[in-house]
Protein backbone atom coordinates (compact mmCIF):
# COMPACT_ATOMS: atom_id res chain seq x y z
CA UNK A 1 0.00 0.00 0.00
CA UNK A 2 2.71 2.42 1.01
CA UNK A 3 4.55 2.55 -2.35
CA UNK A 4 1.32 3.26 -4.24
CA UNK A 5 0.38 5.96 -1.80
CA UNK A 6 3.82 7.51 -1.82
CA UNK A 7 3.86 7.80 -5.62
CA UNK A 8 0.31 9.12 -5.77
CA UNK A 9 0.97 11.73 -3.09
CA UNK A 10 4.34 12.79 -4.49
CA UNK A 11 3.32 13.00 -8.11
CA UNK A 12 -0.38 13.77 -8.07
CA UNK A 13 -1.33 15.43 -4.79
CA UNK A 14 1.80 17.51 -4.39
CA UNK A 15 1.59 18.99 -7.90
CA UNK A 16 -2.12 19.63 -7.35
CA UNK A 17 -1.45 21.65 -4.22
CA UNK A 18 1.40 23.41 -5.92
CA UNK A 19 -0.83 24.26 -8.90
CA UNK A 20 -3.35 25.86 -6.54
CA UNK A 21 -0.61 27.86 -4.81
CA UNK A 22 1.09 28.96 -8.03
CA UNK A 23 -2.20 30.10 -9.47
CA UNK A 24 -2.46 32.83 -6.82
CA UNK A 25 0.96 34.29 -7.59
CA UNK A 26 2.55 36.22 -10.36
CA UNK A 27 6.20 35.94 -11.13
CA UNK A 28 8.19 39.09 -11.75
CA UNK A 29 9.80 39.11 -15.20
CA UNK A 30 13.29 39.23 -13.67
CA UNK A 31 14.47 37.09 -10.82
CA UNK A 32 12.43 34.80 -8.68
CA UNK A 33 10.21 37.37 -7.00
CA UNK A 34 6.67 36.13 -6.56
CA UNK A 35 3.81 38.48 -5.84
CA UNK A 36 0.55 37.32 -4.33
CA UNK A 37 -2.24 38.41 -6.65
CA UNK A 38 -5.25 36.47 -5.37
CA UNK A 39 -7.66 35.50 -8.12
CA UNK A 40 -6.16 37.89 -10.65
CA UNK A 41 -4.72 35.07 -12.77
CA UNK A 42 -8.17 33.55 -13.11
CA UNK A 43 -9.80 36.88 -13.94
CA UNK A 44 -7.16 37.59 -16.57
CA UNK A 45 -7.64 34.14 -18.00
CA UNK A 46 -11.32 34.69 -18.64
CA UNK A 47 -10.58 38.09 -20.17
CA UNK A 48 -7.98 36.52 -22.43
CA UNK A 49 -9.56 36.00 -25.85
CA UNK A 50 -7.12 33.17 -26.65
CA UNK A 51 -8.28 31.22 -23.63
CA UNK A 52 -11.95 31.79 -24.45
CA UNK A 53 -11.21 30.67 -28.00
CA UNK A 54 -9.52 27.50 -26.70
CA UNK A 55 -12.53 26.88 -24.48
CA UNK A 56 -14.85 27.11 -27.50
CA UNK A 57 -12.64 24.90 -29.69
CA UNK A 58 -12.45 22.27 -26.94
CA UNK A 59 -16.19 22.29 -26.41
CA UNK A 60 -16.95 21.79 -30.12
CA UNK A 61 -14.19 19.22 -30.57
CA UNK A 62 -15.05 17.15 -27.49
CA UNK A 63 -18.78 17.26 -28.17
CA UNK A 64 -18.46 16.09 -31.78
CA UNK A 65 -15.75 13.46 -31.24
CA UNK A 66 -17.35 11.90 -28.16
CA UNK A 67 -20.88 11.77 -29.55
CA UNK A 68 -19.69 10.34 -32.89
CA UNK A 69 -17.54 7.77 -31.18
CA UNK A 70 -20.44 6.65 -28.99
CA UNK A 71 -22.92 6.52 -31.89
CA UNK A 72 -20.71 4.85 -34.51
CA UNK A 73 -19.03 2.71 -31.86
CA UNK A 74 -22.38 1.21 -30.96
CA UNK A 75 -23.38 0.68 -34.60
CA UNK A 76 -20.10 -1.01 -35.54
CA UNK A 77 -20.27 -3.19 -32.42
CA UNK A 78 -23.75 -4.29 -33.53
CA UNK A 79 -22.30 -5.32 -36.89
CA UNK A 80 -19.48 -7.24 -35.21
CA UNK A 81 -21.94 -8.99 -32.89
CA UNK A 82 -22.98 -11.35 -35.70
CA UNK A 83 -21.71 -14.76 -36.65
CA UNK A 84 -20.86 -13.94 -40.24
CA UNK A 85 -17.99 -15.16 -42.37
CA UNK A 86 -14.63 -13.69 -41.35
CA UNK A 87 -15.94 -11.69 -38.43
CA UNK A 88 -12.84 -12.34 -36.35
CA UNK A 89 -10.65 -10.96 -39.12
CA UNK A 90 -12.80 -7.82 -39.46
CA UNK A 91 -12.62 -7.38 -35.71
CA UNK A 92 -8.84 -7.37 -35.76
CA UNK A 93 -8.72 -4.81 -38.58
CA UNK A 94 -11.28 -2.57 -36.91
CA UNK A 95 -9.63 -2.69 -33.48
CA UNK A 96 -6.14 -1.90 -34.79
CA UNK A 97 -6.12 1.91 -34.26
CA UNK A 98 -6.50 1.19 -30.55
CA UNK A 99 -2.96 -0.21 -30.45
CA UNK A 100 -1.24 2.95 -31.69
CA UNK A 101 -0.72 6.30 -30.03
CA UNK A 102 -2.50 9.54 -30.88
CA UNK A 103 0.85 10.80 -32.15
CA UNK A 104 1.11 8.05 -34.73
CA UNK A 105 -2.54 8.50 -35.70
CA UNK A 106 -1.68 12.16 -36.30
CA UNK A 107 1.20 11.24 -38.62
CA UNK A 108 -0.91 8.80 -40.66
CA UNK A 109 -3.66 11.37 -41.17
CA UNK A 110 -1.25 14.23 -41.79
CA UNK A 111 0.00 12.17 -44.73
CA UNK A 112 -3.41 11.25 -46.13
CA UNK A 113 -4.59 14.86 -45.90
CA UNK A 114 -1.41 16.37 -47.33
CA UNK A 115 -2.52 18.55 -50.28
CA UNK A 116 0.31 17.36 -52.56
CA UNK A 117 0.73 13.64 -51.87
CA UNK A 118 -2.26 12.66 -49.69
CA UNK A 119 -4.80 10.17 -51.01
CA UNK A 120 -7.82 11.54 -49.17
CA UNK A 121 -6.93 15.05 -50.20
CA UNK A 122 -6.71 13.89 -53.84
CA UNK A 123 -9.94 11.94 -53.61
CA UNK A 124 -11.89 14.88 -52.17
CA UNK A 125 -10.45 17.30 -54.70
CA UNK A 126 -11.61 15.00 -57.52
CA UNK A 127 -15.08 14.80 -55.97
CA UNK A 128 -15.57 18.49 -55.28
CA UNK A 129 -13.31 20.03 -57.90
CA UNK A 130 -11.56 22.27 -55.37
CA UNK A 131 -8.23 21.72 -53.72
CA UNK A 132 -8.35 22.15 -49.97
CA UNK A 133 -5.31 22.67 -47.82
CA UNK A 134 -6.77 20.54 -45.05
CA UNK A 135 -4.40 21.25 -42.20
CA UNK A 136 -3.79 24.93 -42.92
CA UNK A 137 -7.22 26.45 -43.58
CA UNK A 138 -9.45 27.46 -40.66
CA UNK A 139 -12.58 25.37 -40.72
CA UNK A 140 -10.87 22.38 -42.36
CA UNK A 141 -8.06 22.05 -39.83
CA UNK A 142 -10.51 21.45 -36.98
CA UNK A 143 -12.53 19.10 -39.20
CA UNK A 144 -9.35 17.12 -39.97
CA UNK A 145 -8.39 16.88 -36.31
CA UNK A 146 -11.90 15.77 -35.44
CA UNK A 147 -12.05 13.04 -38.09
CA UNK A 148 -8.60 11.69 -37.22
CA UNK A 149 -9.50 11.64 -33.52
CA UNK A 150 -12.77 9.83 -34.15
CA UNK A 151 -10.87 7.20 -36.16
CA UNK A 152 -8.36 6.75 -33.34
CA UNK A 153 -10.94 6.75 -30.52
CA UNK A 154 -13.57 4.50 -32.15
CA UNK A 155 -12.02 1.08 -31.39
CA UNK A 156 -12.06 1.76 -27.65
CA UNK A 157 -15.83 2.26 -27.75
CA UNK A 158 -16.40 -0.65 -30.11
CA UNK A 159 -14.46 -3.01 -27.81
CA UNK A 160 -16.59 -2.06 -24.82
CA UNK A 161 -19.90 -2.10 -26.68
CA UNK A 162 -19.12 -5.47 -28.24
CA UNK A 163 -18.28 -6.97 -24.84
CA UNK A 164 -21.50 -5.46 -23.50
CA UNK A 165 -23.62 -6.82 -26.35
CA UNK A 166 -22.13 -10.29 -25.95
CA UNK A 167 -23.01 -10.29 -22.27
CA UNK A 168 -26.71 -9.64 -22.84
CA UNK A 169 -28.46 -12.92 -22.00
CA UNK A 170 -29.96 -14.67 -25.03
CA UNK A 171 -33.30 -15.09 -23.21
CA UNK A 172 -33.79 -11.34 -23.08
CA UNK A 173 -33.53 -11.09 -26.86
CA UNK A 174 -35.64 -14.21 -27.43
CA UNK A 175 -38.48 -12.97 -25.25
CA UNK A 176 -38.30 -9.62 -27.02
CA UNK A 177 -38.70 -11.42 -30.34
CA UNK A 178 -41.70 -13.31 -28.98
CA UNK A 179 -43.17 -9.99 -27.87
CA UNK A 180 -43.18 -9.04 -31.54
CA UNK A 181 -40.48 -6.38 -31.53
CA UNK A 182 -38.64 -5.73 -34.76
CA UNK A 183 -34.87 -5.58 -35.11
CA UNK A 184 -34.74 -1.77 -34.96
CA UNK A 185 -36.74 -1.69 -31.72
CA UNK A 186 -34.51 -4.33 -30.16
CA UNK A 187 -31.40 -2.34 -31.07
CA UNK A 188 -32.54 0.98 -29.62
CA UNK A 189 -35.26 0.18 -27.08
CA UNK A 190 -33.82 -2.93 -25.45
CA UNK A 191 -30.11 -3.38 -26.09
CA UNK A 192 -29.02 0.26 -25.93
CA UNK A 193 -30.74 0.98 -22.59
CA UNK A 194 -29.30 -2.26 -21.19
CA UNK A 195 -25.84 -1.00 -22.08
CA UNK A 196 -26.31 2.41 -20.47
CA UNK A 197 -23.61 1.70 -17.84
CA UNK A 198 -21.17 1.00 -20.69
CA UNK A 199 -22.26 4.19 -22.43
CA UNK A 200 -21.79 6.12 -19.21
CA UNK A 201 -18.28 4.78 -18.67
CA UNK A 202 -17.36 5.33 -22.32
CA UNK A 203 -18.55 8.94 -22.33
CA UNK A 204 -16.28 9.70 -19.38
CA UNK A 205 -13.28 7.85 -20.80
CA UNK A 206 -13.66 9.33 -24.27
CA UNK A 207 -13.97 12.83 -22.80
CA UNK A 208 -10.60 12.37 -21.11
CA UNK A 209 -9.14 10.92 -24.32
CA UNK A 210 -10.28 13.85 -26.43
CA UNK A 211 -9.43 16.50 -23.84
CA UNK A 212 -5.93 15.32 -22.94
CA UNK A 213 -4.59 12.36 -24.91
CA UNK A 214 -5.35 14.10 -28.21
CA UNK A 215 -2.43 16.47 -27.63
CA UNK A 216 -0.07 14.29 -29.65
CA UNK A 217 -2.42 14.18 -32.63
CA UNK A 218 -2.93 17.94 -32.64
CA UNK A 219 0.76 18.66 -32.17
CA UNK A 220 1.66 16.50 -35.17
CA UNK A 221 -1.15 17.60 -37.49
CA UNK A 222 -1.67 21.33 -36.90
CA UNK A 223 0.33 22.53 -33.87
CA UNK A 224 -2.85 24.24 -32.69
CA UNK A 225 -3.11 26.37 -35.84
CA UNK A 226 -4.11 27.93 -38.13
CA UNK A 227 -4.69 31.05 -36.02
CA UNK A 228 -5.53 29.00 -32.96
CA UNK A 229 -8.51 27.20 -34.49
CA UNK A 230 -7.29 23.82 -33.25
CA UNK A 231 -5.81 25.01 -29.95
CA UNK A 232 -7.64 23.05 -27.29
CA UNK A 233 -7.38 23.70 -23.54
CA UNK A 234 -4.49 21.28 -23.11
CA UNK A 235 -2.64 22.78 -26.06
CA UNK A 236 -3.21 26.27 -24.63
CA UNK A 237 -1.86 25.08 -21.28
CA UNK A 238 1.24 23.68 -22.97
CA UNK A 239 1.83 26.92 -24.86
CA UNK A 240 1.35 29.16 -21.82
CA UNK A 241 3.38 26.96 -19.49
CA UNK A 242 6.37 26.14 -21.65
CA UNK A 243 6.35 28.49 -24.61
CA UNK A 244 5.23 31.80 -23.12
CA UNK A 245 6.23 30.82 -19.57
CA UNK A 246 3.22 32.46 -17.93
CA UNK A 247 3.51 30.40 -14.76
CA UNK A 248 0.60 31.89 -12.83
CA UNK A 249 -1.88 31.70 -15.69
CA UNK A 250 -0.78 28.20 -16.64
CA UNK A 251 -1.26 27.07 -13.04
CA UNK A 252 -4.73 28.60 -13.03
CA UNK A 253 -5.51 26.62 -16.19
CA UNK A 254 -4.28 23.45 -14.50
CA UNK A 255 -6.55 24.13 -11.55
CA UNK A 256 -9.55 24.62 -13.83
CA UNK A 257 -8.80 21.36 -15.69
CA UNK A 258 -8.29 19.60 -12.37
CA UNK A 259 -11.66 20.80 -11.12
CA UNK A 260 -13.35 19.68 -14.34
CA UNK A 261 -11.85 16.20 -13.87
CA UNK A 262 -12.89 16.14 -10.20
CA UNK A 263 -16.40 17.01 -11.24
CA UNK A 264 -16.42 14.21 -13.83
CA UNK A 265 -15.02 11.69 -11.31
CA UNK A 266 -17.57 12.73 -8.71
CA UNK A 267 -20.31 12.40 -11.28
CA UNK A 268 -19.10 8.89 -12.13
CA UNK A 269 -18.86 7.94 -8.46
CA UNK A 270 -22.32 9.29 -7.74
CA UNK A 271 -24.24 7.88 -10.71
CA UNK A 272 -22.03 5.24 -12.28
CA UNK A 273 -21.55 3.05 -9.24
CA UNK A 274 -25.10 1.76 -8.97
CA UNK A 275 -25.64 1.02 -12.59
CA UNK A 276 -22.47 -0.71 -13.77
CA UNK A 277 -23.15 -4.35 -14.62
CA UNK A 278 -21.05 -5.67 -17.45
CA UNK A 279 -20.99 -9.28 -16.45
CA UNK B 1 -38.88 -19.41 -47.77
CA UNK B 2 -39.59 -15.73 -47.39
CA UNK B 3 -38.06 -15.52 -43.92
CA UNK B 4 -34.94 -17.34 -44.95
CA UNK B 5 -34.36 -15.11 -47.99
CA UNK B 6 -34.79 -12.06 -45.80
CA UNK B 7 -32.27 -13.53 -43.40
CA UNK B 8 -29.87 -14.13 -46.23
CA UNK B 9 -30.20 -10.51 -47.29
CA UNK B 10 -29.44 -9.26 -43.76
CA UNK B 11 -26.45 -11.57 -43.67
CA UNK B 12 -25.10 -10.17 -46.90
CA UNK B 13 -25.73 -6.60 -45.79
CA UNK B 14 -23.89 -7.17 -42.52
CA UNK B 15 -21.01 -8.75 -44.41
CA UNK B 16 -20.79 -5.78 -46.78
CA UNK B 17 -21.05 -3.32 -43.90
CA UNK B 18 -18.20 -5.02 -42.09
CA UNK B 19 -16.00 -5.03 -45.17
CA UNK B 20 -16.54 -1.30 -45.68
CA UNK B 21 -15.88 -0.44 -42.02
CA UNK B 22 -12.78 -2.67 -41.93
CA UNK B 23 -11.44 -0.99 -45.04
CA UNK B 24 -11.96 2.49 -43.61
CA UNK B 25 -10.40 1.62 -40.26
CA UNK B 26 -7.42 -0.22 -41.70
CA UNK B 27 -6.80 1.96 -44.78
CA UNK B 28 -4.42 4.40 -43.05
CA UNK B 29 -2.14 1.51 -42.04
CA UNK B 30 -2.20 -0.04 -45.52
CA UNK B 31 -1.39 3.27 -47.18
CA UNK B 32 1.43 3.95 -44.72
CA UNK B 33 2.94 0.52 -45.41
CA UNK B 34 2.67 0.92 -49.19
CA UNK B 35 4.14 4.43 -49.11
CA UNK B 36 7.00 3.30 -46.90
CA UNK B 37 8.15 0.92 -49.67
CA UNK B 38 8.02 3.50 -52.47
CA UNK B 39 10.92 5.34 -54.07
CA UNK B 40 10.85 8.95 -52.78
CA UNK B 41 9.93 10.19 -56.26
CA UNK B 42 7.11 7.68 -56.60
CA UNK B 43 5.30 9.37 -53.72
CA UNK B 44 4.92 12.54 -55.79
CA UNK B 45 3.25 11.03 -58.84
CA UNK B 46 -0.09 12.57 -59.69
CA UNK B 47 -2.68 11.12 -59.22
CA UNK B 48 -1.13 9.57 -56.09
CA UNK B 49 -0.18 5.92 -56.47
CA UNK B 50 -1.41 3.36 -53.98
CA UNK B 51 0.88 0.41 -54.66
CA UNK B 52 4.68 0.65 -54.72
CA UNK B 53 6.33 -0.52 -57.96
CA UNK B 54 8.61 -2.76 -55.91
CA UNK B 55 9.27 -3.45 -52.26
CA UNK B 56 12.40 -1.74 -51.02
CA UNK B 57 13.49 -1.23 -47.46
CA UNK B 58 15.67 1.78 -48.23
CA UNK B 59 13.30 4.18 -46.48
CA UNK B 60 13.49 2.18 -43.28
CA UNK B 61 17.27 2.37 -43.36
CA UNK B 62 17.06 6.12 -44.05
CA UNK B 63 14.64 6.55 -41.14
CA UNK B 64 17.06 4.80 -38.80
CA UNK B 65 19.96 6.90 -40.07
CA UNK B 66 18.48 10.42 -40.22
CA UNK B 67 17.74 10.48 -36.49
CA UNK B 68 18.93 8.17 -33.68
CA UNK B 69 15.70 6.19 -33.92
CA UNK B 70 17.29 2.96 -32.72
CA UNK B 71 18.39 4.59 -29.49
CA UNK B 72 14.96 6.19 -29.07
CA UNK B 73 13.19 2.86 -29.54
CA UNK B 74 15.48 1.34 -26.89
CA UNK B 75 14.68 4.24 -24.56
CA UNK B 76 10.96 3.59 -25.06
CA UNK B 77 11.45 -0.10 -24.41
CA UNK B 78 13.36 0.59 -21.20
CA UNK B 79 10.92 3.22 -19.91
CA UNK B 80 7.78 1.26 -20.80
CA UNK B 81 9.11 -1.96 -19.26
CA UNK B 82 10.08 -0.24 -16.02
CA UNK B 83 6.72 1.54 -15.79
CA UNK B 84 4.92 -1.75 -16.43
CA UNK B 85 6.85 -3.65 -13.77
CA UNK B 86 6.49 -0.77 -11.29
CA UNK B 87 2.74 -0.60 -11.80
CA UNK B 88 2.43 -4.36 -11.31
CA UNK B 89 4.33 -4.29 -8.02
CA UNK B 90 2.56 -1.29 -6.52
CA UNK B 91 -0.77 -2.37 -7.95
CA UNK B 92 -0.75 -5.91 -6.58
CA UNK B 93 0.64 -4.86 -3.19
CA UNK B 94 -1.85 -2.03 -2.82
CA UNK B 95 -4.70 -4.28 -3.89
CA UNK B 96 -3.59 -6.92 -1.40
CA UNK B 97 -3.72 -4.36 1.40
CA UNK B 98 -7.20 -3.31 0.37
CA UNK B 99 -8.62 -6.79 -0.13
CA UNK B 100 -7.11 -8.70 2.80
CA UNK B 101 -6.65 -6.23 5.63
CA UNK B 102 -8.85 -4.01 7.68
CA UNK B 103 -7.04 -0.97 8.90
CA UNK B 104 -7.83 2.49 10.17
CA UNK B 105 -8.55 5.00 7.45
CA UNK B 106 -9.07 2.36 4.77
CA UNK B 107 -12.03 4.22 3.31
CA UNK B 108 -10.19 7.53 3.32
CA UNK B 109 -7.32 5.88 1.50
CA UNK B 110 -9.66 4.32 -0.98
CA UNK B 111 -11.18 7.72 -1.70
CA UNK B 112 -7.73 9.31 -1.97
CA UNK B 113 -6.95 6.90 -4.76
CA UNK B 114 -10.37 7.11 -6.35
CA UNK B 115 -10.10 10.85 -7.01
CA UNK B 116 -7.07 10.21 -9.20
CA UNK B 117 -8.76 7.48 -11.26
CA UNK B 118 -9.53 9.57 -14.33
CA UNK B 119 -6.90 12.24 -13.78
CA UNK B 120 -4.05 12.24 -16.30
CA UNK B 121 -1.72 14.08 -13.91
CA UNK B 122 1.16 14.32 -16.38
CA UNK B 123 -0.97 16.48 -18.68
CA UNK B 124 -3.32 18.35 -16.34
CA UNK B 125 -0.62 19.13 -13.77
CA UNK B 126 2.24 19.30 -16.22
CA UNK B 127 3.81 22.55 -14.99
CA UNK B 128 3.91 21.82 -11.23
CA UNK B 129 5.02 18.26 -11.96
CA UNK B 130 7.81 19.64 -14.11
CA UNK B 131 8.87 21.93 -11.25
CA UNK B 132 8.96 18.98 -8.84
CA UNK B 133 11.14 17.09 -11.31
CA UNK B 134 13.60 19.96 -11.48
CA UNK B 135 13.63 20.13 -7.67
CA UNK B 136 14.63 16.46 -7.66
CA UNK B 137 17.20 17.11 -10.39
CA UNK B 138 15.40 14.61 -12.59
CA UNK B 139 15.02 16.72 -15.72
CA UNK B 140 16.47 14.90 -18.73
CA UNK B 141 16.78 11.61 -16.82
CA UNK B 142 14.94 8.31 -17.12
CA UNK B 143 13.66 8.83 -13.58
CA UNK B 144 11.29 11.56 -14.71
CA UNK B 145 9.88 9.24 -17.38
CA UNK B 146 9.48 6.27 -15.05
CA UNK B 147 8.96 7.03 -11.36
CA UNK B 148 5.83 9.24 -11.53
CA UNK B 149 4.05 6.51 -13.51
CA UNK B 150 4.90 3.50 -11.36
CA UNK B 151 1.60 3.59 -9.46
CA UNK B 152 -1.95 4.11 -10.55
CA UNK B 153 -5.42 3.89 -9.09
CA UNK B 154 -6.58 1.90 -12.13
CA UNK B 155 -4.10 -0.92 -11.48
CA UNK B 156 -4.77 -1.01 -7.76
CA UNK B 157 -8.52 -1.22 -8.29
CA UNK B 158 -8.15 -3.77 -11.07
CA UNK B 159 -6.17 -6.18 -8.88
CA UNK B 160 -8.32 -5.49 -5.84
CA UNK B 161 -11.36 -6.48 -7.89
CA UNK B 162 -9.61 -9.67 -8.89
CA UNK B 163 -8.32 -10.56 -5.41
CA UNK B 164 -11.83 -10.21 -4.03
CA UNK B 165 -12.98 -13.03 -6.32
CA UNK B 166 -10.46 -15.44 -4.75
CA UNK B 167 -12.20 -17.44 -1.99
CA UNK B 168 -11.25 -16.35 1.54
CA UNK B 169 -11.00 -20.02 2.53
CA UNK B 170 -7.67 -20.12 0.73
CA UNK B 171 -6.31 -17.34 2.89
CA UNK B 172 -7.64 -18.95 6.05
CA UNK B 173 -6.11 -22.28 5.09
CA UNK B 174 -2.77 -20.60 4.43
CA UNK B 175 -2.94 -18.95 7.84
CA UNK B 176 -3.62 -22.26 9.55
CA UNK B 177 -0.63 -23.76 7.76
CA UNK B 178 1.43 -20.99 9.32
CA UNK B 179 2.02 -18.91 6.20
CA UNK B 180 2.66 -15.21 6.74
CA UNK B 181 0.52 -12.75 4.76
CA UNK B 182 3.46 -12.05 2.44
CA UNK B 183 3.94 -15.77 1.81
CA UNK B 184 0.26 -16.08 1.03
CA UNK B 185 0.60 -13.12 -1.34
CA UNK B 186 3.65 -14.49 -3.15
CA UNK B 187 2.85 -18.19 -3.21
CA UNK B 188 -0.91 -18.18 -3.71
CA UNK B 189 -2.37 -14.83 -4.72
CA UNK B 190 0.14 -13.95 -7.44
CA UNK B 191 0.21 -17.41 -9.11
CA UNK B 192 -3.59 -17.32 -9.21
CA UNK B 193 -3.53 -13.98 -11.02
CA UNK B 194 -1.52 -15.00 -14.09
CA UNK B 195 -3.91 -13.91 -16.86
CA UNK B 196 -4.77 -10.74 -14.95
CA UNK B 197 -1.12 -9.80 -14.61
CA UNK B 198 -0.46 -10.53 -18.28
CA UNK B 199 -3.45 -8.45 -19.34
CA UNK B 200 -2.59 -5.51 -17.11
CA UNK B 201 1.00 -5.65 -18.33
CA UNK B 202 0.21 -5.24 -22.01
CA UNK B 203 -2.23 -2.41 -21.37
CA UNK B 204 0.28 -0.64 -19.11
CA UNK B 205 3.02 -1.19 -21.65
CA UNK B 206 1.01 0.25 -24.53
CA UNK B 207 -0.04 3.24 -22.42
CA UNK B 208 3.57 3.91 -21.43
CA UNK B 209 4.78 3.44 -25.00
CA UNK B 210 2.24 6.02 -26.21
CA UNK B 211 3.31 8.82 -23.84
CA UNK B 212 4.21 11.92 -25.79
CA UNK B 213 3.67 15.31 -24.15
CA UNK B 214 5.44 14.52 -20.88
CA UNK B 215 8.61 12.99 -22.42
CA UNK B 216 8.73 15.92 -24.83
CA UNK B 217 8.84 18.35 -21.88
CA UNK B 218 11.27 16.56 -19.55
CA UNK B 219 13.75 15.17 -22.08
CA UNK B 220 16.21 17.69 -23.44
CA UNK B 221 18.43 15.78 -25.86
CA UNK B 222 17.95 13.05 -28.43
CA UNK B 223 19.82 10.59 -26.22
CA UNK B 224 16.93 10.63 -23.77
CA UNK B 225 14.06 11.00 -26.25
CA UNK B 226 11.44 8.27 -26.48
CA UNK B 227 10.27 6.89 -29.82
CA UNK B 228 7.03 8.91 -30.01
CA UNK B 229 9.10 12.08 -30.28
CA UNK B 230 10.74 10.59 -33.36
CA UNK B 231 7.41 11.00 -35.16
CA UNK B 232 7.49 14.72 -34.47
CA UNK B 233 11.13 14.92 -35.55
CA UNK B 234 10.32 13.21 -38.83
CA UNK B 235 7.37 15.50 -39.53
CA UNK B 236 9.20 18.65 -38.44
CA UNK B 237 12.33 17.97 -40.47
CA UNK B 238 10.58 17.40 -43.78
CA UNK B 239 12.63 19.97 -45.65
CA UNK B 240 12.51 17.68 -48.63
CA UNK B 241 9.04 16.50 -47.66
CA UNK B 242 10.12 12.89 -47.90
CA UNK B 243 6.90 11.14 -46.90
CA UNK B 244 8.23 7.69 -47.73
CA UNK B 245 10.83 8.05 -44.98
CA UNK B 246 8.34 9.68 -42.58
CA UNK B 247 5.92 6.77 -43.01
CA UNK B 248 8.70 4.19 -42.63
CA UNK B 249 9.77 5.84 -39.37
CA UNK B 250 6.19 6.08 -38.14
CA UNK B 251 5.67 2.38 -38.79
CA UNK B 252 8.83 1.50 -36.87
CA UNK B 253 7.56 3.45 -33.85
CA UNK B 254 4.11 1.85 -34.09
CA UNK B 255 5.35 -1.70 -34.73
CA UNK B 256 6.08 -2.92 -31.16
CA UNK B 257 2.59 -2.22 -29.84
CA UNK B 258 0.98 -3.36 -33.10
CA UNK B 259 2.75 -6.72 -32.87
CA UNK B 260 1.73 -7.07 -29.21
CA UNK B 261 -1.84 -6.36 -30.25
CA UNK B 262 -1.94 -8.77 -33.18
CA UNK B 263 -0.42 -11.61 -31.18
CA UNK B 264 -2.35 -11.11 -27.96
CA UNK B 265 -5.57 -9.57 -29.22
CA UNK B 266 -7.99 -11.66 -27.15
CA UNK B 267 -6.11 -11.07 -23.93
CA UNK B 268 -5.85 -7.40 -24.83
CA UNK B 269 -9.56 -6.97 -25.36
CA UNK B 270 -10.55 -9.01 -22.35
CA UNK B 271 -8.32 -7.15 -19.92
CA UNK B 272 -9.27 -3.78 -21.34
CA UNK B 273 -12.92 -4.51 -20.68
CA UNK B 274 -12.18 -5.84 -17.18
CA UNK B 275 -10.16 -2.74 -16.35
CA UNK B 276 -13.27 -0.74 -17.17
CA UNK B 277 -15.09 -2.54 -14.40
CA UNK B 278 -15.47 -0.45 -11.33
CA UNK B 279 -13.12 -1.15 -8.44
Amino acid sequence: MIPTLLIIILFIYWPTVSAFLLSFYKEAPFGNVKIFVGFENYIELFRNQYYIEALKVTLIYVLITVSSVIFFGYLIALLLDNKVFGVKFYRTLIFTPYAISFTIAGALWAFMLNPVVGHISYFVSRLTGTRINWLAEPPYALISITIASIWKMLPFSIIFYLAGLQSIPEEVIESAIIDGTNNWQRIWKIKFPMLSPTTFYLIIMEITHSMFQSFGLIDIMTKGGPIGTTTTLIYRLYLDAFYFQKTGEAAAQSVILFLIMCFITFFYFRFGEKTVHYQ
Amino acid sequence: MKISSKKKLTYVLIEIGLIIVSLIMFMPFLLAIFISFMEPTEVFTYPPKIFPSKINFGNYIDALNTIPLGKMLLNSLLVSSCVTVGKLITGTLGAFAFSSFNFKGKNTLFFTLFITLFLPAETVLILPLFMIMSKFGWINTYWALIIPFTASATNTFLFRQHFLTIPTELEDAAKIDGASPMQYFRKILIPLSGPMIAGASIINFVTAWSMYLWPMIVSMDTNKYVAQIAVKMFIASDVINNWAVIMAGTILVALPTLILFFVLQDLFVKSLVTSGLKG
